[in-house]
């Protein structure tokens, strides 16, 4: 057969080219090459392991904390806004962490967003209402840029799964500031660049960002919690986790209703199926 | 088509035969899936991967035009309405992980099914029809996931849509005017979006066309089963209803056991997280791959690192970017070619004890190592182990096969598929041999005839 | 089960059977059958349920507006749920001239006070849809046809409104609907 003595001609040719051109060359070098040059910051990255004892919403039968929910959103509305939007996140929205909606309406209008002058047409800005959605700290991009050091800060509406074990990293980040090792640092001759903050937990070390939770009691909690910076992180990633995903719960509990009724569901599929097929198996010798 | 003894469909009431008259509809469907198609009695699991891919497709269709109610093919506001559908419209986020996930289960179920066929040669005489069109729509599934990722605008969709179209421009000559063809411009922004929005919408029912094809070429010669002896005789067959519906509805609710266990408890582990970052046409993120099942095609894509050139000369008879897209689409045009490849009469990998070592130790850990590869970092030794499995696939399907079916010495096969199941072919002595009918067992009746190749090798 | 050899053959038919043909070991593949399809039914419910309004499209759904600027006989034009909505202060003559019709035979039959909220007779809110096929009638701005009845005219298949939106001439089968409002101070009116 033509084709198959073609197939064996092409395949030996595949072969011959990757070996010769490719391969031998890639072997050469994995085994007498210089090793590949690691930049000298991967050796003061540490990887996070999230807040002691996990958060509520954790696992399959995990739950919000509409408590601590509440606590992160005073985080973020205090330190974090002033610097990132949540663009995807209405007032309207706080309705689901426990807020009535007079409280939704009286933290709406806390915040100024933009509007129009219904007099002149002009672009101002009037209180917030519920159906608004948080506002942008700065009018587009380059402003944002311009006032932070060329570094854009984030949309946080999705940053929990915009990163991998998002809740666990923005804890770890939020946590991750300090100095690096000073013998080691001098031995690889490292040093934070200038306008950079020094963040074992952040994948390069360093940071545009400017430690945000820097002292305990950087806010007062409402309900009296003793606001740590553990505390105050840990309590902002849970936020920013219902933010990524306000249907987290939801998604989960639906999950185990049905996962129950497909597991019955098999079990009988199951049965039926070895009735009908009683009597065509052959009996096990 | 179907064996002497298939069940003709016969309209009871006045009002179906009405209908069978003006539109055999109910009489297509008997024929095909009900007891009008006798099936080998023997098929194991692995059989049951066919209506699961059509069941994933239904799944991808209808949740895709649900989607498509609510979301916006336009680089401004993509992003937005995909995040719209998730937190606004009510059950988005079920409908949207449902299908983001639904389009990673269509490729496992697929995946299941193409394997199902290498190791039994499901490719081979006469059946080849039907691997062809098969192909076909694994081609089909993979441009349109393709195009479907694209459509969230998110940092791995742009930047896929990037890399993807980047592929074409290494054809010579017409390379980049073709690229920017592709793309409605010089970078993936609205024309593309568009586009594959619309063609996104449209190869699913293209699939679901040739996917009839699929079926209607299966109809004709029947299926295959697991000894890979042609179906001889009315006990080698039972009706597709209720014998195989059943045991393809317990099949369903495995699936959907497991399909649950992502949409419901883990939809993200499969996708990216960058894809959770709107699309940002100047900043590339740090690991650009494809989603989980264009693995082992990325990895062929980035094993020629080198130009091939005459040696000696310098001269550059194809440079390196033009050897992997050809690398990359041959890994999947070569399974075109198999019916020819694999000569051997035996079909079964059970009966063939060198092909089987091949497709356990050889092809298994290749496709694996591939899957592996195919996400990993662009560094050594990755590259290095990719060149040596891209090596290794193209050796199975070109060399290693059409030698192994020279050589091999293939177990004896059972005279039939009975005697395979039963360990004999005489009705009465075995215990549970209720379906057969002494009657029926005898050779030769029209519609039996098997092709030649296919005897027991003595 | 060897012994229960041949589920669909003779073996099986001398087990007795209920009155409607059914035998019972069938029950097992009805209660999978009628399982599935309670499955595949339930799936309907998001389905159907995706189409209905959304979060969002709900929550936009009410309206804070500001009287105060109408003067009487002038009217704007706002939109309430992304459709028009009409704010009109009355003149002292129009309030009369409605309530001298109040008594009236109308299609639709409704009283000014009724249409209106006590203390503020004054301010008639209604939606700018027409009631026949969703047009929206002219009479809201300076100058358009107010219709016979000196209202709204609807000119898509001529609906006469007088100065209460209530429906007098035309096909329209109802008044301009008045929507849910209340006063919130003297001046703002939260709709919906």
């Amino acid at each position: 057969m033509s084709i198959r003595f073609g197939g064996i001609i092409a395949g030996l040719a595949i072969t011959l080219v990757l070996v010769l051109w490719s391969l031998a060359p890639g072997v050469y070098n994995f085994a007498f090459g210089p090793a590949p040059e690691k930049q000298p910051s991967y050796a003061f990255y540490e990887h996070g392991e999230g807040p002691a004892g996990g958060f509520s919403f954790d696992g399959a039968f995990g739950k919000w904390d509409y408590g601590q929910l509440q606590r992160g959103y005073q985080v973020y509305k205090e330190v974090c806004s002033a610097c990132h939007s949540l663009k995807f996140v209405a007032f309207r929205n706080l309705r689901e962490l426990g807020y009535t909606e007079a409280e939704v309406d009286a933290e709406a209008k806390s915040w100024t967003v933009p509007g129009i002058d219904p007099d002149t047409g002009e672009t101002t800005t009037r209180p917030g209402m519920p159906t608004d959605y948080f506002p942008m700290p700065f009018p587009n991009s380059i402003a944002a840029a311009a006032a932070n050091n060329n570094a854009i800060p984030p949309d946080l509406s999705l940053m929990t799964k915009a990163r991998h074990d998002g809740s666990n990293y923005v804890y770890d980040l939020l946590t991750g500031y300090g100095e690096p090792d000073p013998e080691k640092a001098a031995k690889v001759g490292f040093e934070t660049p200038l306008g950079l903050y020094f963040n074992k937990h952040f994948p390069n070390v360093n940071i545009a960002m400017a430690p945000p939770i820097a002292i305990d009691g950087q806010v007062t909690y409402a309900d009296g919690t003793e606001a740590t910076v553990s505390q105050m992180s840990k309590d902002v990633a849970a936020f920013l986790t219902w933010t990524a995903e306000p249907s987290l719960i939801e998604r989960k509990q639906t999950g185990w209703f049905v996962l129950g009724f497909l597991l019955f569901a098999t079990v009988l599929a199951f049965l039926s199926y070895k009735q009908v097929w009683a009597g065509m198996k052959p009996k096990k010798k | 088509m179907s064996f002497a003894w298939a069940k003709q469909y016969e309209p009871k009431s006045a009002f179906t035969k009405w209908i069978d008259e003006k539109l055999p509809f109910p009489r297509l469907v008997y024929n095909a899936v009900g007891a009008g198609y006798p099936v080998p009695r023997n098929l194991n699991y692995m059989w049951n991967f066919g209506v699961l891919a059509g069941f994933c497709l239904m799944i991808q269709i209808v949740t895709g035009v649900v989607l498509a109610m609510h979301y916006a093919a336009n680089q401004a506001v993509a992003f937005g309405t995909v995040e719209h559908i998730m937190r606004n419209v009510n059950y988005g986020w079920m409908m949207r992980y449902a299908h983001a996930n639904g389009a990673s289960f269509f490729f496992i179920v697929i995946y299941l099914h193409i394997f199902r066929g290498f190791f039994y040669s499901s490719y081979k005489a006469p059946r080849e029809m039907i691997w062809l069109l098969g192909v076909v729509i694994f081609l089909l599934m993979m441009a349109t996931a393709f195009m479907g990722y694209v459509l969230p605008w998110g940092q791995m969709s742009f930047w896929g849509a990037q890399v993807i179209t980047g592929l074409f421009s290494a054809i010579p000559l017409v390379g980049e005017p073709l690229q920017v063809w592709l793309l409605g411009g010089f970078a993936p922004d609205n024309a593309a979006l568009n586009r594959f929005f619309s063609l996104h919408f449209l190869l699913p029912f293209v699939i679901a066309g040739v996917v009839i094809l699929h079926i209607w070429a299966l109809h004709i010669p029947g299926s295959s089963n697991p000894t890979g002896v042609e179906v001889k005789q009315e006990s080698d067959t039972v009706p597709f209803h209720p014998y195989y519906t059943s045991k393809d509805g317990f099949g369903l609710g495995v699936f959907l056991i497991f399909f649950t266990l992502f949409v419901f408890f883990l939809p993200n582990v499969l996708g990216h997280p960058d894809n959770y970052i709107e699309a940002n046409p100047l900043s590339t993120p740090a690991l650009i791959v494809p989603e989980w099942y264009f693995y082992p095609f990325y990895a062929i894509l980035r094993a020629f690192t080198g130009d091939l050139t005459i040696p000696f000369t310098g001269i550059v008879l194809i440079p390196a970017k033009l050897l992997g897209v050809i690398g990359m689409f041959g890994a999947i045009l070569v399974w075109f070619f198999l019916p020819w490849l694999d000569k051997s009469p035996v079909r079964s990998g059970h009966y063939r004890p060198l092909f089987r070592k091949f497709f356990w130790f050889g092809l298994m850990p290749t496709m694996a190592a591939l899957f592996y590869l195919g996400g990993a970092h662009a560094e050594e030794p990755y590259i290095m182990l990719s060149q040596i499995f891209t090596a290794y696939y193209f050796m199975h399907f070109l060399v290693i096969l059409p030698i192994i079916s020279q050589i091999e010495v293939p177990k004896p096969l059972p005279f039939s598929i009975t005697e395979g199941v039963l360990g004999s072919d005489k009705p009465g002595t075995t215990s549970g041999g209720g379906k057969i009918d002494p009657d029926s067992v005898v050779d030769g009746r029209p519609g039996t005839a098997t092709d030649g190749s296919l005897q027991p090798a003595e | 089960m060897a012994e229960m050899s041949g589920a669909t053959t003779p073996a099986v038919a001398s087990e007795p059977e209920t009155g409607d043909g059914v035998r019972r070991r069938d029950w097992i593949h009805i209660a999978a059958l009628s399982t599935a399809g309670v499955g595949g039914a339930s799936l309907l419910f998001p389905l159907v349920s995706q189409m209905a309004p959304s979060a969002d499209v709900l929550a936009a759904s009410s309206t804070d507006i500001d009287v105060s600027a109408i003067q009487p006989g002038q009217s704007i034009k706002t939109t309430f749920r992304k459709q028009p909505l009409f704010v009109k202060r009355l003149t002292p003559q129009e309030i009369a001239a409605a309530k001298a019709d109040d008594a009236t035979d109308m299609r639709d039959p409704a009283t000014l006070a009724s249409r209106t909220k006590e203390g503020h007779e004054d301010i008639l809110i209604t939606m700018g849809v027409c009631t026949h096929l969703g047009c929206v009638p002219l009479g809201a701005a300076e100058g358009e046809n107010k219709g016979e009845f000196g209202g709204y005219f609807c000119p898509c298949h001529g609906s006469h409104y007088d100065v209460a939106g209530r429906i007098r001439k035309g096909p329209a089968p109802t008044n301009l609907l008045v929507p849910e409002y209340a006063f919130s101070s003297d001046t703002v009116v939260r709709v919906g």
